[in-house]
Formats: structure tokens, C-alpha cells, sequence
């Protein structure tokens, strides 16, 4: 019971990330019809604003280090240590939650400046052609992260007081001896929350009631004397923020590095098929139920019968449900049918 | 015949030294030492200039350790041709090297990409001996690609002086006689870690590996099973982990309820980082199974990475073939030379490689000649000291290097950034050798055709 427990939790942690990439995904895709390749390396930025911003906050002197006496070497003492003493700290310490206050202008820029100088050339153009550039810009941009912050994983701790593990057992009536960790609870609320705004926002305001229009009908909307095109371009912008603060709050669980992006970007694009393509809600519905899946195919007494399942079940199931269902759990006619 | 004599030589004269003379033509040059008429690829004799092959991963997931072996060798290079304060060539003994270049010739080289993938390693390699005409090539990060590359340099007849690789196999099953390791391998940390083990951990213990599904993970798991069994220790279950899996939180569940007290990460590089990361968050190192604290074993640790696991390394024990703290002649010499040259101490991979040029340079010099064969022979057996490890050994059955092997332990109190790793104990070599057949293989020829 403990295993199946953690294997849950587990697997909905991991569907929270593949939900929040894949929801940006399918908004993209929904109201511009763009299949976006690059969306993976949006969320690899996402996590460099938080290694960014904790090089800002620990912008230091450079003093000498007593402790090297083969070499001259020089460490690091953070300016805001030395001015502000605990305070200087405790900033440091919640680097990763405050650098979402860095990464949502960042990202929305980006996604602007994506949008306008590149993505909309491209409205008209096949999807592959679309796979193509999107791909060549995640690699431009994995690039220039690989160039200024090198190729290792960079650790972006929590903060030390949610650093430990929550006694999940005891609140559940298990026994104490079933933890988790505190980041990966919260990470998970973080992502209810973030789908719980994009969905209340399409859902609530007359901006996403125009937004959900155009990605029925964007012709007619158009008709209507409402610029829609200006309306994608803000969403495509929310697409880059999701992706951009998914990012940031993942970086104490996995350390960011300029290959992050891509380890994800597969793996919800298959999401997004399986949820079905322009389906918001089917995106985040599959995100958790692959992250389920993919959990519990990893569990010893699975592989002790099925080898190496944990490798392929989430392709497998793709396979399944799209023989069952060809256009996903929730996918719409008409939407790249042919 | 007057003629003759008024010149002032007798014709029985004429005959003798013509006769000298012809005998000392049709002398076999193998008579004369280190004279070798043999054309073989590469051959530098008509260039001023001695090009080696860094083929180390620019790119990739150890780009970061590729760029400080590239480091090494540049300061290698430069040691070599005479500049700079000499560095190992100083304290390497016995040695040829002068810092005059290698047999006169001035020290040059070109670079290669490996990416940490096999074939692109090859194609690298490929090009810097074909196009740019490498006379040696060496580096690399992974042991997967120093087998793949390994065995290209066998079939190219070029030196192949092996990077950072620790699989078994390297210098077992996939030996070539072209190949030389100077790193250590899994055998040899799982011999060398598990007198450490028994001491601190003791002798009852349920070990659970997390082994990196390719050629080095499983020879390291096998090694640590070995060594940790022969303790008494139970292995609970071993499970494969896919490269650069990321999130390693699926594996490390299991774990906790698995009745297993040590948990082994046969994991290097970004898996290691992640794996060993993430453990630490599952809260495996504040847990008490079976009455006893919940430990974490990293077999090979490289400071480099220990600096991406952050505080997470902090008390876990491991091996790692040279550490820059420690104080013998050689290492003090490279420290301050590599730390003077780019402000930071060099990690095991640059130390290996900064071995491995000079090793090769001072063979040339002891062969004479750049003769591939003749060098090999050099290499094979040859025992030196001062390069960092105490007296080592090249073992001319498997090229493979001995000497002393480092246990480290994250350090708990580092005394400046780049103090991680606290040597615990220093393995003597005696204790880590073994017999060379029990991994298999052949070396192959000398000559290679061309």
C-alpha cells in the first residue's frame, strides 16, 4: 500500500510538469495552429531566470581564499549578505520562489518577441515546416544557454526550510515511515494552482471568451472587427510565462541544465496527442495520467514481469488510445484531421 | 698502378675500405639503436612539428569536464615545448623530457568534439588522424566512447592514450594494443572502497544498486557487488537506471520501503547529480532502517560533479583516481602550475590527461622514435612516480595502469570552494591489482597493416 501511495504521488509530480508544458503546448497550437517545438526550451528558460536571478542576488566580491595556498584563488561574498546580514540571506535562500517575480516579465517578452519576429511567418506555412524552425530555434537557444552557463547541471536549492521531507504516511494513516518531499508537494499544488488561472482565465473573462471564440472560429471573429491576431500574440505570450514558471519551480527537484528543454519537449508532445491536439483540458488530463502510468511502470515487481516497460509504456499507451480513440481522449473533429 | 701509388693509396688498401665500407652499408639497421626505416602513418619525420589529437566532449552532457581536460592538455602541451614553469615534467621521474619538444620536434595539436557519443567520437578521431595528420590521439570522458575510439586507433595503427574512462572493460574485454588507460577502473574502486566500508558501515549490511544502463555502469555494479558481498553485505536488488533519465524519482521510491540500509549510486555525471540529489530529497540520509542510519555509497566521485550535487555530497563516501589536495611533489607541481594558469585546481579528468601526453612524450623520447610499435613497447611495463599517484605501474599485459587508490568523502567542512572531497583513506596499489585474464580480451598486433 506504502509503494502504491508514493507511486501516485510520484506519478502525479511528474504529470504536474508534463501538464504544464503540454497546456502551453495545446494553447499555442489551439489558437494559432502552430506546432511549437521550442515550447521545451521555453521552459529550460524558465529555470535559467531562476539560475539568473540567484547570480544576481548573490552578485558578490571577490575576496581571496584563504583556504587555496597552492594558487591564488578568490571566493565569492555576496554583496547582500555583507549589507543586509539575515536578510541578505533569507533572500538568497528563497531565490527560486522569488525569481518568479524575474521570470513572468522575462517570459513574456521572450513569447512576444517569438511570436512577432518569427512564429508568425509561419501561420501559413505546413506543420512540418513549422517542426522545423521551431526545433532550429530550441537548439539556438539551448546553444547560447550552453555558452553562458555551461554544459553541467547547475543546483538551485529550496529554500531550507522546505528542503526536507513532509511524513505524507502520517497525515494519510500509513506510518511515519512514508515521506516526501516538501518541494515536490508544493510543486504539485503549484501546478493546480497554474492550470486552475489558465482555465479560470479562458474561462471567466471576456479576453479568454474571445480567445476560446477565435480558436473555434477565428474567421469569424475576425468578421466581427475584433483583432485576434493581437489576442494570439498575448496568448502565445501566457503560453511562454506557463512554461517559464514551470520551469523556475522544477529547478530544486531536477537541476537545470541547457538540455532541459528537450527532455521534457517529447514526452509532452505525446502528452498533447494523447490528450488530444487543441484540447486544453485533454492535455492536462493525459499530462497526469502518463506521469501515473509512466510511475507505476517503473516499480520493481512491474519490471520483474514486463522488462523494460518503463521505457516504452507511455508510447505503448499512446499507441492503445489512439487506436481506441484516434483523436485522443479529448481531441475535437476537424482539428488536424487531415 | 703508379697512379695509385702516387696518390698516396695502396690498391690492398682500396679494397679494405671498400669492403668496411660495403659491410657497414649492408649492416641491418636494427643493429643501430632506435633506428626504424619503417614508414608508418603520420610519420613526422620530414616536419619540424609533433601533432596529438585532443578528442574530448566540447558539447554534451560532460562538456564541462571535456573543457577542463582541454585545459590539461593545453598546459601539457606548453610544458612539453618548454614554456611555463614545467609543471609535472619536474617532478616525473624517470623521464626523457627536457621541454625541448618531442624528439627535438616542437609539440602541436588539433581538436576533436566527441560529444560523448560514440560514433561522433570516431568521426572525430577519424578526421584528426586522416585530415590532420595526429600521430596520437587522447581524451574523452565516457568508456563508452574510449572503446569505440580505442578500437578506430587499433585499426588506424595511432596511439590511443585513453581520457577519463573507468569500465572494466577499456583495458578487459575491449583491450587493444594501441589503447593505454592511465585512470582506474571499477574493479579497482570496489576493491579499494570496501576495507572503508566494512569499517564505517560494518559487515551486515542490505546494499541496493542504481546502476547506469551501459558498458560502465554494469562493470562498476559488478565490481561493487563483488567487493561488498565478500564483506558479508547482502545486495538486495539491482536495478538499471536509462541514461540521463533526469528524474530519478521512480527508482528511488522503491528503495524506501525495499528493506535495503545502503543505497549505491553507480551513476556519473549529470545522473549522478540528479540521482544522488534527489535521494538526499526522499530523505534516505536521515532514515534508520534495520536499527542503522540509511547510507549513501557514489563509487566514483569526480569533483567537478560533486560541485553540481551541492550540499547533497556532503558525507558520502567514494573513490576517485587523484584529488588536487593531495601533497606530494608531483601534484603540488601541476596544482600550482594548472591554478596559476586558470585560477581553479584541476579536476581527476584534467589530471589524467595531463599524465597521459606526458607519458606518451617521454615514451617517444625513451623509443627514439615515433614508431608506434616501438613506443607501445616503451609503455608496456614501464613503471614511474611523480605524476601524482605514488609509484605506478603500466602493466604491459592489459595497459592498464596501477598505483594507490583514493577513498574520498564529501567534505563536511569545506575550507574553501573547491575543498569538496576529503581524502579518507589512500588504497595501497598492492591491494587493487589483480590477475589480468579475469576480464578477457586480446591486445592484438603491433604492426598494423595500412
Amino acid at each position: 500500500m506504502d509503494a502504491i501511495f508514493i507511486q501516485i504521488l510520484n506519478g502525479l509530480d511528474k504529470g504536474a510538469a508534463y501538464a504544464l508544458i503540454a497546456l502551453g503546448l495545446t494553447l499555442v497550437f489551439g489558437t494559432l495552429g502552430i506546432v511549437n517545438f521550442a515550447h521545451g526550451a521555453l521552459f529550460m528558460l524558465g529555470a535559467f531566470c531562476a539560475v539568473t536571478f540567484q547570480k544576481l542576488v548573490t552578485i558578490s566580491v571577490k575576496v581571496r581564499d584563504e583556504g587555496v595556498t597552492a594558487f591564488v584563488a578568490y571566493k565569492e561574498q555576496p554583496y547582500l549578505e555583507t549589507w543586509f546580514g539575515d536578510t541578505g540571506r533569507i533572500i538568497i535562500d528563497y531565490s527560486v520562489p522569488l525569481s518568479i517575480l524575474l521570470a513572468i516579465p522575462f517570459m513574456l517578452l521572450v513569447g512576444y518577441v517569438m511570436e512577432r519576429g518569427l512564429i508568425k511567418h509561419f501561420y501559413k506555412r505546413p506543420h512540418a515546416e513549422q517542426i522545423l524552425v521551431t526545433f532550429g530555434l530550441a537548439i539556438v537557444i539551448q546553444e547560447i544557454i550552453k555558452a553562458y552557463f555551461g554544459a553541467n547541471p547547475i543546483p538551485q536549492p529550496a529554500p531550507e526550510i522546505l528542503a526536507g521531507s513532509a511524513n505524507v504516511g502520517a497525515w494519510v494513516g500509513l506510518g511515519n515511515n512514508l515521506v516526501y518531499p516538501w518541494w515536490r508537494l508544493i510543486y504539485l499544488c503549484f501546478s493546480g494552482l497554474i492550470i486552475f488561472s489558465v482555465f479560470a482565465f479562458l474561462q471567466f473573462t471576456t479576453y479568454g471568451m474571445v480567445v476560446r471564440a477565435g480558436m473555434r472560429d477565428r474567421e469569424t471573429v475576425g468578421l466581427l472587427g475584433i483583432n485576434i491576431e493581437r489576442r494570439f500574440t498575448i496568448v502565445f505570450a501566457i503560453a511562454a510565462v506557463v512554461a517559464g514558471v514551470a520551469g523556475v519551480m522544477y529547478t530544486p527537484i531536477l537541476p537545470p541544465d541547457y538540455h532541459l528543454g528537450m527532455d521534457f519537449l517529447v514526452l509532452s508532445f505525446v502528452v498533447v496527442v494523447v490528450g488530444g491536439m487543441g484540447s486544453l483540458g485533454g492535455a492536462v488530463l493525459a499530462g497526469f495520467l502518463l506521469g501515473i502510468v509512466q510511475s507505476f511502470a517503473s516499480m520493481n515487481e512491474v519490471k520483474e514481469i514486463f522488462p523494460g516497460i518503463d521505457q516504452i509504456i507511455l508510447y505503448l499507451v499512446a499507441v492503445v488510445i489512439l487506436l481506441v480513440l484516434p483523436r485522443g481522449l479529448m481531441g475535437r473533429a476537424g482539428v488536424m484531421d487531415d | 698502378m703508379s697512379d695509385i701509388k702516387k696518390s698516396g693509396v695502396s690498391r690492398r688498401g682500396l679494397l679494405k675500405a671498400g669492403a668496411v665500407g660495403g659491410l657497414v652499408a649492408a649492416t641491418p639497421s636494427i643493429f643501430i639503436k632506435n633506428a626504424w626505416a619503417e614508414e608508418f602513418r603520420n610519420n613526422p619525420e620530414n616536419s619540424g612539428e609533433l601533432k596529438l589529437g585532443f578528442n574530448v566532449p566540447q558539447s554534451g552532457p560532460y562538456a564541462d569536464e571535456g573543457a577542463d581536460e582541454l585545459r590539461a592538455y593545453k598546459l601539457a602541451v606548453k610544458h612539453l615545448n618548454g614554456e611555463g614553469d614545467g609543471g609535472m615534467l619536474n617532478t616525473f621521474k624517470p623521464s626523457m623530457l627536457t621541454g625541448n619538444g618531442v624528439l627535438g620536434k616542437k609539440v602541436t595539436y588539433s581538436t576533436g568534439d566527441t560529444q560523448t557519443k560514440s560514433d561522433a567520437a570516431r568521426a572525430s578521431a577519424k578526421r584528426m588522424i586522416e585530415k590532420d595528420g595526429v600521430l596520437m590521439v587522447t581524451g574523452g570522458s565516457s568508456s563508452g566512447v574510449a572503446v569505440a575510439v580505442q578500437s578506430l586507433c587499433q585499426e588506424q595503427g595511432i596511439i590511443f592514450m585513453a581520457g577519463l574512462t573507468h569500465s572494466n572493460d577499456t583495458t578487459g574485454k575491449d583491450k587493444r594494443r594501441y589503447g593505454f588507460r592511465h585512470f582506474f577502473n571499477a574493479y579497482m574502486s570496489g576493491a579499494a572502497l570496501a576495507p572503508v566500508l566494512n569499517k564505517e558501515y560494518g559487515s551486515d549490511r542490505r546494499a541496493y544498486h542504481l546502476t547506469a544502463d551501459y558498458t560502465w555502469g554494469w562493470t562498476q555494479e559488478e565490481s561493487i557487488k563483488n567487493s561488498t558481498e565478500a564483506l558479508g553485505w547482502e545486495t538486495v536488488n539491482a536495478v538499471k537506471t536509462p541514461v540521463g533519465a533526469g528524474d530519478f524519482s521512480q527508482y528511488i521510491t522503491p528503495v524506501l520501503n525495499s528493506g535495503a540500509d545502503v543505497l549505491i549510486l553507480n551513476h556519473y555525471g549529470k545522473d549522478m547529480i540528479n540521482s544522488l540529489s534527489q535521494a538526499v530529497q526522499f530523505g534516505l540520509r536521515d532514515k534508520q532502517v534495520n536499527g542503522k542510519n540509511f547510507e549513501i555509497v557514489v563509487p566514483l566521485f569526480s569533483r567537478l560533479m560533486a560541485q553540481g550535487a551541492g550540499d547533497a555530497i556532503k558525507g558520502i563516501l567514494g573513490t576517485t583516481n587523484w584529488n588536487w589536495s593531495l601533497q606530494d611533489e608531483g601534484s603540488k607541481a601541476f596544482v600550482q602550475s594548472f591554478g596559476a594558469e586558470y585560477g581553479a585546481p584541476p579536476s581527476m579528468a584534467a589530471h589524467t590527461c595531463y599524465v597521459q601526453t606526458l607519458l606518451y612524450a617521454n615514451a617517444c623520447e625513451m623509443a627514439g622514435t615515433f614508431y608506434p610499435p616501438e613506443v607501445i613497447k616503451q609503455l608496456e611495463g614501464f613503471n614511474f612516480d611523480g605524476m601524482g599517484n605514488g609509484p605506478t605501474l603500466y602493466r604491459a599485459e592489459d595497459h592498464q595502469c596501477f598505483k594507490d587508490v583514493l577513498v574520498v568523502r564529501g567534505n563536511d567542512n569545506p575550507s574553501s570552494q573547491f575543498d569538496l572531497l576529503k581524502v579518507v583513506d589512500v588504497t595501497p596499489r598492492a591491494q587493487v591489482e589483480y590477475d589480468w585474464t579475469i576480464f578477457g580480451g586480446e591486445l592484438g598486433p603491433y604492426e598494423v597493416k595500412m
